[in-house]
């Protein structure tokens, strides 16, 4: 049944709106991108399209990044939205190989919301925070008439310095490196949804919500040359693999028998109807290194406790750029397409 | 995860594509009915161990695709009032009717809703009396006993508010009116598994003989539909006409008893129109007299007038396996999930939704090696 | 739309308002409830097919192995004549 879900088709031409499906993370976001906001901010930080920007100042490489969270429920297994708040950002500025230091925090709160729901949610955010090694440094509060918000809306911003000797981005990929994952795919896209469907495990499938820079850490420490770097959020691995092939201009070749899926995953999958390759991920990356460190990489990335079940999933092509080939059990080959539209609902 | 892996099985595949091999001695052309079916084969890459001489068409088991637009208008307009609450399957909302889907209806403000079982349109018309709960009833044989038992639970406790926008279709009759077609190039035909689980396959015997054509029920994981293949070619190349059963661990003969009664109690045959394939007489379903007062068409004086088409869309022909998804010219340019012309871009069993989202959409094939 | 999974019963529950059968269904590890009312022979341990919330059939284990011994069979060098089906 694949990735399909719901999609929301663009509506005619000549009225144009936003849509759900623009926010999530597939085709119609990076239309959104295109049409709107590169030709309104367009600079050479922008055009990398990739999750954070990397400024030089005085001599230093700090990594700026921001992020908005909308998730609904605001509480799931495994945590809630101030996790993935703090998380999100976090991981964004390891995947620019950048230590996270500091955070911002928007608050745009619905009147009605229970302060006792808000004061978890900061407790889970200052929970994550001194997990991540970052301090909350500054932030804003807002409130919105009911009706307005889902409880609470969060935006951080985060501010890392790069430790990463040399540039991190899809630019740098290159045809025969190996396509790495930190590990299992899709537990916090279904621990969300199985709130909404009333889904029951009998062990709870809990988001894998967590920092990751520990694993990017120890990657640079054992020696390996990163290329790339992409942790698997909206649209999931799909989409992220999509999005890197493009900037990159390379292919990529990835082995169905090599994803790695939880049983329950892939049985919660199964009978909604969906592909685990498109549902998103909080704690899980994607690493492009060269071929020849590809064990290398493995081994460190498997001693860091949140990359400990990484493995190698595929290779970088140099024939059909832009595309994504997975190749199946049965030893078949197929596309892997971008998301074409909201898969799950606010699931980040 | 038990009945599912084991059907995707490397080596189980690789023997039965040899089996296949040795036992294809001439070209056939078989046709798979499910769109489930095709998507299994077209995710699986299944195709590229297929021997040369096998051609696969598509056919038009999608229900979604072939409910005429003619409803998909109507369930646009019932929803769009205000006391109205749609709930419908998740692929039905994205299929154009002459103007909008039921998901740009919903984004401009219509209350529809995703469910994954009619009982749970029931379960909301009985805390909102206040709503008039419509249930969207798309589908095949597979899906019609569970919408009768729904409606059933509904009448039986009085809610009033219920009603379903009834838009089942059956397969003998499409698998009938392909066969009649003169331009039918189908030679077996891979029937649907789970339809066959409701029904049974005693009505694909008479089929067989009177068009002298091997029929399989077939299940959809790449060992299944394999398995059917290798059957039917056997057939074939003996010269055979028969039913023949490969989704034995799923469906008997005379089909889910208790499941046709269901069905039976709360529907009779009519005839239907199918998108892009036109009038099918008795190859659908509506509601029986005594549950005739549920129906949405009825209960909202919704006109099923008739809808307007891109003049541009082959969906017919994609749907009775006379043409391939690729060789559309709009294919991937002016048809996409995005803004799709037709049903069969944006259903999870469509086939262009298959190629599109499985196939290199320049050629439909592969071009560089991988 | 003709997505139907396999699962085990796990759980009979009490029978719902219109005195049909429910049951949990766990697949691989996720448990839904499921109704029997169209397989009145179900019993826990056994494997069903559902759709939409509804068991269509139950699984037949004989008949599900049928294939892989027969594929063994012929790995074995017992390839059978063109007229035999598994």
């Amino acid at each position: 049944m694949g990735g399909f879900g719901l999609i929301c088709p663009a509506p005619p031409a000549g009225e144009e709106r936003i849509l759900l499906a623009h926010g999530g993370g597939g085709r119609l976001m990076h239309q959104l991108l295109e049409r709107v906001f590169m030709p309104a901010f367009s600079n050479p930080w922008l055009e990398q399209r990739h999750d954070g920007a990397v400024v030089r100042f005085n001599g230093l490489r700090l990594a700026f990044t921001t992020d908005s969270y909308v998730v609904r429920p605001l509480f799931f297994p495994g945590g809630n939205i101030g996790d993935l708040a703090v998380n999100g950002t976090v991981n964004d500025l390891a995947m620019c190989g950048a230590r996270p230091l500091y955070l911002s925090a928007g608050f745009i709160l619905e009147e009605g919301l229970a302060l006792e729901a808000l004061r978890e949610i900061a407790a889970a955010m200052r929970a994550a925070a001194e997990r991540a090694g970052v301090l909350l440094v500054t932030g804003d509060t807002k409130v919105v008439d009911q009706g307005h918000g889902d409880g609470v809306f969060i935006n951080t911003a985060g501010i890392g310095v790069v430790e990463a000797p040399e540039e991190i981005g899809p630019q740098r990929v290159r045809a025969g490196d190996a396509v790495l994952v930190s590990g299992e795919l899709g537990a916090h896209g279904i621990a969300v949804l199985s709130v909404r469907e009333g889904l029951e495990f009998d062990a709870p499938i809990v988001s894998d919500t967590a920092p990751v820079w520990e694993a990017v850490r120890a990657l640079l420490a054992a020696g390996v040359q990163v290329h790339c770097l992409r942790d698997l959020t909206r649209g999931g691995l799909a989409s992220a693999l999509n999005e890197i092939a493009q900037a990159a201009g390379v292919g990529i070749r990835i082995e169905e028998a090599a994803i790695p899926v939880a049983e329950p995953v892939k049985g919660a999958c199964e009978i909604l109807g969906l592909d685990p390759l498109y549902v998103a991920n909080e704690g899980r990356f994607a690493a492009f290194v060269p071929e020849g460190q590809a064990e290398r990489a493995l081994e460190a990335l498997r001693a860091a406790p949140v990359s400990g079940g990484a493995v190698r999933i595929g290779t970088v092509l140099e024939e059909s750029p832009g595309v994504v080939v997975l190749v199946s059990r049965i030893g078949g080959r197929r596309v892997v397409d971008m998301l074409s539209g909201e898969q799950l609902p606010r699931i980040c | 995860m038990k009945y599912v892996d084991e059907y995707r099985d490397p080596d189980a595949a690789a023997r039965l594509a040899e089996a296949l091999r040795r036992a294809v001695r001439r070209p056939w052309v078989i046709m798979e009915i499910c769109g489930g079916q095709t998507h299994s084969i077209l995710k699986s890459g299944l195709e590229e161990l297929l021997p040369p001489g096998i051609s696969l068409v598509h056919g038009p088991g999608c229900p979604v695709c072939v409910t005429p637009v003619e409803l998909i208008d109507a369930a646009v307009a019932i929803a769009r009032r205000s006391e109205v609450t749609l709930c419908s399957f998740g692929d039905m909302l994205r299929v154009p009717g002459s103007g909008a889907s039921l998901l740009e209806a919903k984004a401009r403000g219509a209350d529809v809703r995703v469910v994954y079982s009619p009982l749970e349109a029931v379960k909301l018309a009985r805390a909102r009396p206040d709503r008039q709960v419509v249930f969207f009833a798309v589908g095949f044989e597979t899906t019609a006993p569970a919408n009768a038992l729904a409606l059933r639970q509904a009448a039986a406790e009085g809610l009033e508010n219920f009603s379903l926008l009834v838009a089942h279709v059956l397969v003998p009759p499409a698998i009938e009116a392909i066969l009649r077609s003169p331009d039918c190039r189908v030679q077996g035909f891979l029937a649907p598994g789970h339809v066959c689980t409701v029904m049974g396959y005693r009505e694909y015997e008479g089929l067989a003989a009177r068009y002298r054509v091997p029929i399989v029920v077939t299940g959809f994981e790449p060992v299944d539909i394999l398995e059917g293949l290798l059957m039917a070619v056997r057939q074939l190349e003996a010269g055979r006409a028969e039913v023949e059963n490969q989704y034995r661990r799923a469906v008997r003969r005379e089909g889910n008893r208790a499941a046709q009664a269901a069905l039976g109690e709360v529907f009779e045959r009519a005839d239907r129109s199918w998108r892009g394939i036109g009038r099918i007489p008795l190859s659908g379903l509506r509601l029986r007299e005594p549950y005739r007062r549920f129906d949405a068409l009825e209960r909202f004086a919704a006109s099923a007038a008739a809808g307007q088409e891109s003049g541009e869309c082959i969906a017919g022909l994609v749907l009775q396996g006379l043409k391939k998804p690729p060789e559309c010219p709009a294919f991937g340019l002016r048809c996409t999930p995005e803004r799709p012309l037709g049903a069969p871009m944006v259903s999870s069993e469509g086939a262009c939704a298959a190629y599109y989202h499985y196939g290199r959409r320049e050629e439909g094939g592969w071009a560089g090696s991988a | 739309m003709c997505l139907a999974a396999p699962g085990k019963i796990v759980e009979l529950l009490a029978e719902d308002a219109a005195g049909l059968r429910r049951a949990v269904v766990d697949f691989a590890g996720v448990r839904r409830e499921v109704s029997l009312a169209f397989t009145p022979e179900a019993r826990p341990g056994d494997y069903v097919l559902v759709h939409v919330g509804f068991a269509l059939s139950v699984v037949d284990e004989a008949e599900a192995q049928k294939i892989f011994r027969y594929l063994e069979e012929m790995a074995e060098g017992q390839a059978p004549a063109p007229e035999d089906s598994p």
